[in-house]
């Protein structure tokens, strides 16, 4: 099928492009992207003045969830979340049940990937079995398997010995490796940050320095070992003055935040609503400040959802027994479009944050319009204004604090390797 | 008389100074019935109340079911020795099935902080915080305060010191939030690992030693410590604890000549609180406090019910 987008302003960050132009889309993959293309015959011509198209967003910091909590979300409801969103591609945590520590479990995210067709699934490996932190899982199997990274994601690696042997095996075949930085002594018991607020509510704290100890190993290690490292989800302050310093030294550190982390605070928790419960737990408003700030200087490379459903049942209980998480993917884009209005993105800066960074660190072939490349296209309404309703995300996960959040800005059009994956353009309020 | 116009009693946070005057004027004005021979008034005959304890208790549940029965309410009791709740059920079945049998309040104790809360969200009884976690006790603070009012004639301009493991007390946060709204100066005191962070903002004075906090204090507040904090190195035995934080005659010498000594119980002589200080008249007013405990509870029972109205 041919396709012809026309009259948009395209963004695309890979090849430091912004300006109106037409992106002529051939055999699923990119055929032209220049001012004024002519239809061809048979193209479908689709007129998106107004519009931004830019190359297809991409999320690095997925849960499915399938297998073995299908309940919470299964690989095809992901997917369809995932392009409602504006997501042609995600990378989904191996935290399943079994974990994905081997083949066998990583081929059977990406059949069912392939079955509901919808966004690219890159899984991620774990880094141990089980995640459980002692024993190195078959990275070498894993990788050819498919598998694009590894992270024990929410079990971060506490042994530093073992760490520092997963990146260096890692790094000599090319996989990245993800931390979830938490030193689990330092958060044992806690359910909130460590702040004024954790003081009023009778909650334990997680301290900030639960998260800055364990990127300030990592940046060692990597130093060391010459190896690279990923750190999943910065909250604190103290983390973006880490990886600023590492990065102003040439360490091969990078870094992503997620919405939530710069736009909600641990005062939310005043009414001890579990949907804001997430770990690492919301913090402060300096460490907030800090965290823009990272994103604006590029310390932090990537935005990324850190999707994570949950049913009903994990978190309509008693706040320390709920489940941590936020279920993403549909609010990610317009909560990230809140940077670009508040001046703290420009909009390339922002796309580059959701595809060609993520493409980049998980040497993706994504990320770009270029002619020749996969035609994963992501098309925006910059003007949109509209409320978040978790009840009519495609994703199982209703679990949102932003219900009922005005948010500007959403994707109206998501294209995976040339075909329509999502249409939002006439049914969304 | 005021009405207190709330569906819950869930904290001392949300009140506002006449709700708290109004609850210890009208529990004043039971204590009387404690006393009787025949203690039992009418007044809420006919109403149910249900006390949902999911922590062991023993003083709260048994004050709370006593104030109750005075009043002539049907009180019943669940803990978790004997409810659904060893069977699985979560806390949102066991509402709505408690609801269908239609009670008039749901006193609820739980070891998880902002239970009530929820709690209170979910039914349409009113619901008591009997105590949360490390959060709220509100029935505490109000007896205590109750107690100050007794024994002092007033709560404004009063120095009180609040001494122990403050970082997991109820019993400290519902008091600071109380004290300082009726215009007493509230100070505490304990080992830096007990001190929550920025406690100085809720509007106190902080401290690492007994004798800085109960300078020429008014009311002395003794906390309970909990044998089990020492695993988490809270603080490293209870013989280092006591031999520093161990309310003593020779402390008494730094208050104010006619302090008063407080504890919610239940005590651990020897540990927070010489047995000398715990047992003096003179100074001690802990059983004071349980008596005021009935009365406070059967205020609250009859004002959530609707007062005289």
């Amino acid at each position: 099928m041919k396709l012809l987008l026309k009259g948009a302003r395209v963004i695309d960050p890979s090849r430091s492009l912004d300006a109106p132009m037409d992106v002529l889309v051939e055999g699923g993959k990119i055929a032209g992207c220049k001012p004024g293309i002519k239809a061809p015959p048979g193209a479908r011509v689709l007129e998106l003045a107004g519009m931004i198209v830019t190359p297809g967003l991409i999320d690095m910091h997925t849960h499915l969830r399938e297998p073995g909590f299908e309940y919470r979300e299964t690989i095809a409801s992901g997917s369809a979340a995932a392009v409602a969103g504006g997501f042609t591609s995600i990378a989904c945590m191996p935290n399943t049940r079994p974990v994905n520590d081997n083949r066998s479990v990583t081929e059977f995210i990406l059949r069912k990937a392939a079955e509901a067709n919808l966004a690219n699934v890159y899984p991620i490996g774990a880094i141990s079995m089980g995640s459980e932190g002692r024993q190195m899982t078959e990275y070498w199997d894993l990788k050819e398997a498919g598998v694009v990274a590894l992270s024990d994601d929410g079990n971060p690696v506490m042994d530093a010995a073992l760490m520092r042997r997963a990146m260096e095996y890692a790094h000599s075949l090319g996989l990245p490796v993800i931390q979830h930085c938490e030193d689990k002594n330092l958060s044992a018991g806690g359910l909130m940050n460590e702040g004024y607020q954790a003081t009023l509510l009778g909650l334990p704290g997680i301290p900030s320095i639960a998260e800055d100890v364990m990127v300030a190993r990592d940046i060692l290690i990597a130093e060391y070992s010459g190896t690279r490292i990923h750190f999943a989800h910065v909250s604190t302050s103290g983390s973006v003055r880490l990886i600023r310093d590492a990065k102003k030294r040439g360490l091969r550190v990078t870094a992503e935040t997620a919405p939530h982390y710069f736009t909600l605070t641990d005062e939310s928790l005043r009414d001890y609503d579990t949907n804001y419960k997430v770990s690492p737990p919301l913090r402060s408003d300096a460490d907030v400040s800090a965290v823009k700030e990272g994103l604006a200087d590029g310390t932090l490379d990537v935005i990324a959802c850190d999707h994570a459903p949950h049913g009903r049942t994990d978190k309509e209980v008693e706040f320390e027994y709920a489940a941590n998480g936020i279920s993403g993917l549909e609010t990610s884009l317009g909560l990230s479009l809140g940077l670009v209005q508040e001046g703290v993105l420009s909009w390339p800066e922002l796309i580059a944050k959701m595809s060609v960074n993520p493409a980049r660190i998980l040497n993706l072939p994504k990320g770009t319009l270029a002619k020749g490349a996969d035609a994963d296209i992501t098309v925006i309404h910059p003007d949109l204004v509209w409320r978040v309703d978790p009840g009519s995300f495609r994703s199982l996960g209703k679990n949102s604090p932003f219900s009922g959040r005005r948010l500007q800005g959403r994707a109206v059009l998501s294209i995976v390797g040339g075909d329509i994956k999502y249409d939002g353009r006439t049914s969304r309020t | 008389m005021m009405k207190l116009a709330k569906k819950d009693i869930l904290g001392i946070q949300d009140m506002t100074t006449d709700e708290i005057s109004l609850i210890l004027e009208t529990a004043e004005s039971f204590l009387e019935i404690s006393t009787r021979e025949i203690k039992k008034v009418p007044t809420l005959r006919g109403k149910s109340v249900i006390n949902l304890f999911y922590e062991a208790s023993t003083r709260t549940r048994t004050s709370f079911e006593i104030a109750g029965k005075r009043l002539s309410a049907d009180t019943i009791n669940i803990s978790t020795s004997t409810s659904s709740v060893v069977k699985g059920e979560t806390l949102l079945d066991t509402a709505r099935t408690l609801e269908a049998m239609n009670p008039d309040i749901i006193v609820l104790r739980h070891s998880a902080a902002g239970t009530p809360h929820m709690l209170a969200r979910m039914v349409k009884q009113s619901i008591i915080n009997a105590g949360d976690g490390a959060h709220e006790h509100p029935s505490q603070a109000l007896l205590d305060m109750m107690t100050i009012r007794e024994k002092k004639g007033r709560i404004a301009g009063l120095k009180v010191a609040i001494v122990g493991d403050i970082l997991h007390s109820r019993v400290a946060r519902s008091n600071i939030y109380g004290l300082t709204k009726m215009g007493a100066s509230v100070a505490v005191a304990g080992p830096a690992t007990m001190m929550p962070i920025h406690i100085e903002r809720m509007g106190v004075r902080a401290f690492t030693t007994i004798e800085e906090a109960i300078a020429d204090a008014d009311v002395v507040m003794m906390l309970r410590i909990q044998l089990e904090r020492q695993k988490q190195n809270i603080f490293p035995s209870l013989r280092e604890y006591s031999r520093h934080y161990c309310l003593s005659r020779r402390h008494m010498k730094l208050t104010r000549p006619d302090a008063i000594v407080m504890h919610p119980g239940p005590i651990n002589r020897g540990v927070e609180i010489s047995p000398d200080i715990a047992d003096d008249p003179a100074c001690s007013v802990i059983l004071d406090q349980v008596n005021h405990g009935v009365a406070v509870r059967m205020a609250m029972l009859y004002l959530l019910s609707g007062g005289n109205e």
